[in-house]
């Protein structure tokens, strides 16, 4: 059976982790590469990296790093944050990302996922969607890092980007990201429920039984977290453990 | 030195491929080429790809390649990945083109409205197939040597191969259906999964395959 899968995010900015990653004997706690390796280690099933870089001119930054780590990481690598056209999706791939993500320009732009997907390939494309809810069981997309609401339905613009030919959702619950109160799981089960690609759910993973709550109760393919891995809480081997005596399949 | 050849036909990236390779086989001479005859002059041959079955086949054609992965395929350690798998059998359901023909069947889609809907575990299963699934070996193959029978491996894919022939499934899966996830005959090997990204299990068997005299 498929198993579930378990992504830690990295958040880049100019090439450096933000605020870094609290492992034992982690030689540079700022280096993705390095961090990626360690996730690898434990048992992650992908990585994924958001590039929050602001100015432009380090924006190349990026692509240095996703080529250094496809020489030392043997899993799939997602890269997300300022992608704004083809020529970004095709210039990550080409640096070694199995996956590119984007937000905002496929909100603006949403041909961009239909030409997107057709040169790559559906599986290459992930569209993030980040969710506020706005009324009860209404929930809406909003866009530069939740500032900007777009008044679009998720679920509706869910099953729109999943038309359009993207391969994975990113769903992103702008009310519990950095609450540590777990996943809005009447979202996360509405989109997952509503589309026919893999979804995965982030935004306010606090313990274990959150991402096992991701899973069972949003109905989620897999569960994204940042901080309960960086800074040691658990390992990604501690979360499967916990998730398959959930009776969840994972991969061990 | 061993040369081997990682055939580029402008269908994605190739760098993971080779990149892989190189960290099993650090002394191995590893080219990510377009180039015939370096895919007829190098000892061992990786054809990966993803995308769309119609484009790589177009794209090998355009490219003149296609005679040299036959070539290939009838005469040196021979690996497929995922479209590498596909484009060896007569025909594909994606786009309805013609493969190589170097194994008799089909290559299917995933019956998706029946996956959807009904599914025991409660869960829908979704199409793409992306993730981690297990694989069961069929027999002991060189190339399975020292992973564990039912290891998973990553998959992303929305078709899948169907041999006529069973004797060359060497490698079989579940998802919703089971399909056949790696064949071999030969001096072939080539499975759907990507061993480039399946972390131990996949540079396991990019190590066997680099070992490997068929």
């Amino acid at each position: 059976m498929l198993a579930k899968r378990i992504i830690p995010c990295l958040d880049v900015k100019a090439g450096r982790v933000v605020k870094g990653v609290n492992f034992v004997s982690l030689r540079d706690a700022g280096d993705p590469v390095e961090i990626a390796r360690r996730y690898d280690e434990q048992g992650a099933d992908e990585v994924t990296f958001l590039d929050i870089t602001a100015s432009s001119d380090q924006r190349d930054i990026i692509l240095h790093i996703v080529e250094a780590c496809a020489e030392q990481v043997f899993i799939p690598l997602t890269v997300g944050g300022g992608v704004r056209k083809v020529e970004d999706v095709r210039r990550l791939l080409n640096a070694g990302a199995d996956k590119v993500s984007m937000n905002t320009a496929a909100v603006q732009n949403p041909d961009l996922v239909a030409e997107a997907s057709a040169k790559v390939g559906s599986q290459c494309i992930v569209v993030a969607i980040d969710a506020k809810q706005t009324s009860p069981g209404k929930w809406e997309v909003f866009t530069h890092g939740g500032r900007n609401n777009t008044h679009l339905d998720a679920i509706e613009w869910a099953k729109q980007v999943a038309a359009l030919g993207a391969g994975e959702i990113l769903l992103t619950s702008m009310d519990r990201d950095g609450t540590k109160n777990g996943f809005d799981l009447a979202l996360t089960r509405g989109v997952s429920e509503a589309v026919r690609i893999p979804v995965i759910a982030s935004g306010g993973v606090g313990n274990l039984q959150h991402l096992a709550d991701g899973v069972t109760e949003g109905r989620a393919d897999a569960v994204l977290a940042a901080s309960i891995f960086h800074y040691g809480e658990y390992t990604v081997k501690q979360a499967k453990e916990f998730m398959r005596s959930r009776g969840i399949e994972v991969r061990l | 030195m061993t040369t081997v050849a990682v055939v580029d036909y402008g269908m994605g990236n190739l760098r993971s491929v080779a990149k892989a390779i190189e960290h099993v086989a650090p002394t191995a001479k590893v080219l990510v080429t377009a180039d015939p005859a370096q895919v007829a002059a190098a000892d061992r041959v990786v054809v990966p790809g993803q995308g769309a079955m119609p484009d790589c086949m177009r794209q090998l054609g355009e490219r003149g390649l296609r005679q040299a992965v036959i070539d290939a395929a009838a005469n040196k350690p021979f690996l497929g990945i995922c479209i590498g798998l596909q484009m060896l059998f007569e025909h594909s359901e994606e786009g309805d083109v013609p493969g190589l023909g170097l194994f008799p069947g089909q290559v299917r889609r995933f019956p998706e409205e029946a996956m959807f809907a009904t599914d025991g575990s409660g869960s829908r299963l979704k199409v793409p197939h992306m993730g981690w699934n297990g694989v069961e070996q069929a027999e002991p193959h060189p190339l399975w040597h020292d992973i564990a029978n039912g290891s998973r491996f990553y998959f992303v894919h929305s078709y899948y191969v169907e041999p006529v022939s069973p004797e060359v499934i060497t490698g079989s899966t579940v998802y919703g259906i089971p399909f056949t996830s790696a064949v071999a005959r030969g001096n072939i090997f080539a499975v759907q999964f990507h061993p480039e990204k399946s972390a131990q299990a996949g540079l396991a068997l990019l190590g066997n395959f680099m070992r490997w005299s068929p």
